[in-house]
């Protein structure tokens, strides 16, 4: 025996072959009578038991005012704290001096999905959403403009609450 | 050529046209069918998607396979590697050929046909494709020429794991042919005769052999799970060590026809159980020998449920157990199915010497009774060894023998 092997103390006169074999194969055989745990996906996308988290952080969203303008002042915060630099704003402005935003894209394939946009923006603007079902056709459908951001329909995340931590 | 023999030929091509069909028919749904039971036994669904309740699926993955790429691995032996999956597959399929699947049918026509003059058959044509007279000893030696396919597969495929498992494949193989072809001397002791029509005769008109040959039944399908290298035996194709084994280098319908074989080869190991052990195609009573062709029809549809029995069976310790270690497969087969089969052997040579000559029980129905009593008493005796870890023990044993350090 080489030095520094370690032998395991199996059980040796414990042990069953047959009796161990038949019980697995009973075990499984009762399974295939149980009630089945998959979700049938595109069909149902939330059971009883397991639904999305409202703080599921998807693609994002532009929230809109009555006028259906977005509610974005181009203040800068959010390409300002985006870590993965993915938010493109050119600021405007009108005649009233209220700023908005000329461009708005959010490149959606360098988005981290942090959803510090969303905590940071003073207008409550700009949101990450409850939303997985993403698939484009091309690369270039994944820069979403303004105008795609405020068409968005799904929830928005609920951001993270100090004082219920753990979403209750 | 006689009226006789152009009949002869023509039901011969029908039949094996019909149990060709079944038989790549059938493959294709096993695939299925072992998903779906994997599924079950999982508490999943399995596939559903291509056709009512995943029906379709199989033939979805054929034609994904078609029209996937063919890759050949640089440096790989060619001509091998293409010829490879014909060599497994061929074998799989010629063994359906021997196999009865039905009462004989009678059948009575006499026509001509134009040019190709008359076509006649009288009496009661056998559901099989080619009665052979060597019986399962066609089958032992054919299934054993699929080790070939295998082993060539690892090694045309120029790589490390493919070798392995193509080495592992034909050593285990090998192994287990040995314990499978003794178990199968108790057989042919009590039927006398190796053609499984008379096997089969020789059934109905005493027991299943199943009760009178139990040990010879374990001995064999434990042998069967090594020789179609299915889990808990599947170490040519061990996943966790050998990726994919020796197929690892196979893609597209190459790969498939590994697939093919291997379902090909346990419908074959299931229905030489069903046929030697269980009847083939008898139900108890004496209904199904008058012959007729309701008791084709309904003799074949008790074949078809005897073997989806046990290819449910195969799925179903495939699905429980976990891989035997390689040196556990090797002392399995060596050291203790060997030496049962051949102690087994001695044990019913002397019990029908002592049954038929010094007793005097000539009729076959009490000769299998008494031998089902012995194998009780047997089963018992080799069940408790083996449950108790005597015959497979860990390795734990040969290292206490050395002192240990440190």
């Amino acid at each position: 025996m080489a030095i520094g092997v370690k032998v395991m103390k199996r059980p040796e006169r414990d042990v069953s072959y047959v009796r161990a074999t038949l019980k697995g194969m009973a075990l499984t055989f009762k399974h295939m009578f149980e009630p089945k745990v998959t979700m049938q996906y595109p069909e149902e996308k939330s059971t009883a038991d397991w639904s999305l988290s409202q703080r599921w952080r998807g693609t994002h969203r532009m929230l809109t005012d009555e006028q259906g303008r977005s509610k974005c002042v181009a203040c800068g915060l959010c390409p300002q704290i985006c870590p993965a630099n993915c938010i493109k704003l050119v600021p405007g402005e009108d005649e009233q001096g209220n700023r908005y935003p000329l461009i708005y894209e959010i490149d959606e394939f360098r988005c981290i999905f942090c959803g510090y946009c969303q905590e940071v923006c003073p207008e409550e603007a700009i949101h990450v959403g409850v939303h997985y079902e993403n698939a484009e056709y091309t690369r270039g459908r994944f820069v979403y403009d303004l105008e795609r951001l405020q068409s968005q329909t799904h929830a928005v995340s609920t951001l993270w609450d100090p004082s219920d931590p753990r979403g209750e | 050529m006689t009226p006789e023999m152009k009949g002869f030929i023509l039901l011969s091509v029908i039949k094996m046209l019909f149990v060709f069909t079944v038989i790549m028919i059938g493959v294709a749904l096993l695939t299925l069918m072992e998903r779906k039971v994997s599924a079950w036994m999982q508490n999943r669904r399995g596939p559903n998607r291509v056709g009512w309740a995943g029906l379709l699926q199989p033939a979805a993955d054929g034609v994904k396979n078609i029209l996937k790429e063919e890759t050949y691995p640089a440096l790989a032996n060619q001509g091998l590697f293409f010829l490879a999956p014909a060599l497994s597959f061929i074998p799989a399929l010629l063994l359906s050929a021997v196999i009865p699947f039905a009462a004989p049918l009678p059948l009575d026509f006499d026509f001509s046909l134009g040019p190709l003059g008359r076509f006649a058959h009288h009496g009661p044509m056998p559901m099989v494709v080619a009665d052979l007279p060597v019986g399962f000893l066609f089958v032992l030696s054919i299934s054993s020429m699929g080790v070939y396919g295998i082993a060539l597969a690892g090694w045309a495929s120029n790589s490390k794991y493919a070798l392995l498992g193509g080495l592992r494949a034909s050593a285990q193989m090998i192994s287990y042919e040995v314990a499978m072809g003794l178990s199968l001397i108790p057989v042919l002791l009590m039927s006398g005769n190796v053609t499984f029509s008379s096997i089969i005769h020789q059934q109905q008109a005493g027991l299943w052999y199943v009760l009178p040959l139990f040990l010879s039944f374990f001995i064999f399908l434990v042998s069967g799970f090594a020789e179609t290298n299915r889990l808990p035996f599947d170490l040519p194709e061990a996943e966790s060590e050998l990726i994919a084994g020796y197929h690892t280098e196979y893609s597209a319908m190459k790969f498939s026809f590994f697939f093919i074989a291997e379902y090909a080869n346990v419908v074959t190991v299931c229905a030489m159980a069903t046929t030697l052990f269980f009847g083939g195609w008898d139900i108890p009573g004496h209904w199904d020998e008058q012959g007729g062709v309701l008791q084709t029809l309904v003799t074949g549809a008790a074949f078809f449920l005897k073997l989806m029995f046990w290819i449910f069976f195969v799925m179903w310790i495939r699905w429980t157990l976990p891989r035997f270690r390689y040196d556990q497969l090797m002392a399995l087969g060596w050291k203790v199915l060997m030496p049962l089969a051949l102690g087994y052997i001695m044990v019913t040579c002397t019990a029908i010497y002592g049954i038929e000559h010094l007793a005097g029980i000539t009729s076959p129905k009490l000769e299998a009774l008494a031998l089902f009593g012995l194998n009780i008493v047997l089963g018992v005796l080799v069940f408790g060894l083996l449950d108790s870890g005597m015959f497979v023990r860990g390795s734990v044993r040969r290292q206490s023998t050395y002192e240990v350090t440190s």
